[in-house]
C-alpha cells in the first residue's frame, strides 16, 4: 500500500517492484446525500498486508466492498490485478459496472470475509467449501473436495465438514468462511471485520488463523477493529477519517509515533 | 378412478405452471425493472381479487376463443384446446399469481448476507438462483406452497363447470345414473381426503430436507 506515488517503496515485507494486486484511486462513494467516501486512494502489492482503521463510519467497509463492487463506486478508479473495472451510469445516473462478466471474473479472484460469517446455511462446511471452485470456476468435484477437506484441516475444523454451519460457533463459522475464501486460491484476501460479531473468547483463534495467513505472503486488505493485531500483521495501515485517508504508513508509525492529531486521539480512545 | 387421475394431472401440471410463474413473478418483483414489476402487481392484483371461478370460465371461454381467432388471422386453421392442456393453464395461471407472493416472501426471509457472499465469489445470476436463492428459501416457502398444493387439488373440482371430466364431474355422473348419491359423494370425499394426507406426508418429508441445517425451533422456545 503506497498510496498512488508508484515510486514509493512499500513498508515491511513487500519487495519494491512486486506486482500490483489492488489499485484504488480517488474512490467517491455517495449513499444518497451521504458522502461516505470522499476520494480515497489505495493500492496493495503481492504479499502485502493492509490494515484500514478508523471509527465508526469512516468508510472503511464501504472502502473494502468497492474493491469487489459489492457497492458501486459513485466515481474513481479500481483495478484489480492491472485490469481496470469498467463502470458505466445507469438511467438514474447510479455508476454500475458496465461488464458483468468482468466483475464476476474479477470477483472469483477476491477471497472475501464478512463480518457475520455468511456461510450457506442449507450446505454443510464440506459443501461451501466446495460450491465456488466447482460451480463458478469449473473445479472437478473430487478435486475440490480433496482440497476442501486440506483447508478446513488448515483451519482445524477437519472432523466439522459433514456439519451445518447453524451448529457451529461463531469462531468455527468464521474459520470456515475463511476456507471457503481460501478455497478459490484468491489473488488477496478482503476481511470486512472478521471478529467484530464474535465473543470475546472466539476472537483468538480466527485471528491465529488470519495472522498464519498474513506470515505465509498471502496479499491481504483486512478491516479490523483489532488494534494489536494490526500492528502485529499488517505491513502497512491506512487510518480513514470521514471518508479521506488521515494518515497512512507501516505500523510501527501510525501506532507508535502517530502524526495526525485525530489519530493520536483514535489511538488513545481504543487503547 | 379416471376422474381421480384427471384431477391429480391438471393439480400437478397447475402447480408447476404457478410455481415456474411464481419464481419469475417473485424475482421481477423483487429485482426487475419498473414495468415489469407493475406488470406483476397489476397480474398478482387481479388475478386474487377475481373469484376463480369466474377466472375459469373467463379464461377457458375467452381464452381458447382468443388464441383460436388469433390463429385465425395469422391464417391457421382452428385448435381445439384439451380440456387438460386449457385447465392446467386457467388453473397454473390462478396459482401462479398467489405462488409469486409465498415465494417473494421466501426470498425476503434469507439472509441477505448470504446472497452477498454468493455474489462477492463471482456467481452469475443464474447461477445465485438455481444454487443459492431457490434452495435457501425453500424451508420459507414450503408451508404456503404446500397450501397451495392443496388447495389446487381442490380447485380442479370447479373445472366440471367448464365440462372436463375430473374427480366432481365423474362423481355426479355416477351418482346420477345410479342414484346412490350418498355414496358416490362419499367416496370422492374420502379421494380428496386421501390425496391430502398422502400429500401432507410427502411435504412434511420434503419441509424436512428443505429444512436441513436448521436446528428445530422445539429448542429454542
Amino acid at each position: 500500500m503506497s498510496a498512488v506515488v508508484a515510486a514509493k517503496v512499500p513498508s515491511g515485507e513487500a519487495q519494491d517492484g512486486a506486482a500490483e494486486a489492488i489499485h484504488v484511486e480517488n474512490l467517491h462513494k455517495k449513499f444518497g446525500q451521504l458522502h461516505v467516501l470522499k476520494g480515497v486512494s489505495l493500492s496493495a502489492r503481492d504479499g502485502e498486508v493492509i490494515a484500514i482503521i478508523g471509527g465508526s463510519g469512516s468508510g472503511k467497509s464501504t472502502l473494502l466492498r468497492c474493491i469487489n463492487c459489492l457497492e458501486n463506486p459513485t466515481s474513481g478508479i479500481i483495478r484489480v490485478n492491472g485490469e481496470e473495472i469498467k463502470l458505466k451510469a445507469d438511467s438514474h445516473g447510479h455508476t454500475i459496472p458496465a461488464d458483468r462478466r468482468q466483475i464476476e471474473r474479477i470477483r472469483s479472484k477476491l477471497g472475501m470475509v464478512f463480518q457475520n460469517f455468511n456461510l450457506w446455511s442449507h450446505m454443510t462446511l464440506i459443501e461451501n467449501v466446495i460450491e465456488v471452485p466447482v460451480h463458478v470456476l469449473g473445479v472437478k468435484r473430487d478435486e475440490a473436495v480433496a482440497q476442501a477437506e486440506k483447508l478446513l484441516a488448515r483451519v482445524g475444523l477437519a472432523e466439522k465438514r459433514d456439519v451445518y454451519p447453524a451448529y457451529l460457533s461463531g469462531g468455527q463459522q468464521q474459520r470456515a468462511a475463511i476456507a471457503r475464501a481460501l478455497a478459490i486460491n484468491p489473488r488477496v484476501m478482503l476481511f470486512d471485520e472478521p471478529t467484530s460479531a464474535l465473543d470475546p473468547e472466539l476472537v483468538g483463534e480466527v485471528l491465529k488463523v488470519i495472522g498464519d495467513l498474513a506470515r505465509e505472503g498471502r496479499t491481504m486488505v483486512l478491516v479490523t477493529h483489532e488494534m494489536k493485531f494490526a500492528r502485529e500483521v499488517a505491513t502497512h495501515v491506512v487510518y480513514l477519517c470521514n471518508g479521506l485517508v488521515e494518515e497512512e504508513g507501516p505500523p510501527e508509525q501510525i501506532f507508535g509515533a502517530p502524526k495526525s492529531e485525530r489519530l493520536k486521539q483514535f489511538i488513545r480512545n481504543i487503547g | 378412478m379416471l376422474g381421480l387421475l384427471h384431477s391429480l394431472e391438471i393439480a400437478v401440471g397447475a402447480t408447476i405452471l404457478g410455481l415456474l410463474i411464481g419464481t419469475w413473478g417473485a424475482y421481477s418483483k423483487l429485482y426487475g425493472g419498473p414495468v415489469v414489476r407493475d406488470l406483476f402487481a397489476v397480474y398478482t392484483t387481479v388475478v386474487r381479487a377475481v373469484p376463480e371461478l369466474v377466472l375459469i370460465l373467463l379464461l377457458y371461454y375467452a381464452g381458447t376463443d382468443l388464441i383460436n381467432q388469433v390463429l385465425a388471422a395469422m391464417g391457421y386453421q382452428r385448435v381445439d384446446i384439451s380440456g387438460l392442456v386449457a385447465g392446467i393453464a386457467v388453473l397454473g395461471f390462478v396459482q401462479g399469481a398467489y405462488s409469486t407472493e409465498v415465494i417473494r416472501g421466501a426470498i425476503l426471509a434469507i439472509p441477505q448476507g448470504q446472497i452477498e457472499a454468493a455474489r462477492a465469489f463471482g456467481m452469475s445470476p443464474g447461477l445465485l438462483l438455481r444454487r443459492i436463492t431457490l434452495p435457501a428459501m425453500l424451508p420459507f416457502a414450503i408451508p404456503g406452497l404446500a397450501n397451495l398444493w392443496l388447495i389446487a387439488t381442490k380447485d380442479t373440482a370447479l373445472l366440471a363447470v367448464v365440462g372436463f371430466f375430473e374427480l366432481t364431474l365423474a362423481t355426479r355422473q355416477a351418482a346420477g345414473v345410479t342414484k346412490a348419491y350418498l355414496v358416490f359423494f362419499l367416496a370422492a370425499g374420502v379421494l380428496y381426503l386421501c390425496v391430502t394426507l398422502i400429500s401432507n406426508f410427502l411435504l412434511g418429508r420434503a419441509e424436512k430436507w428443505a429444512r436441513r441445517g436448521m436446528p428445530s425451533i422445539k429448542e429454542a422456545r
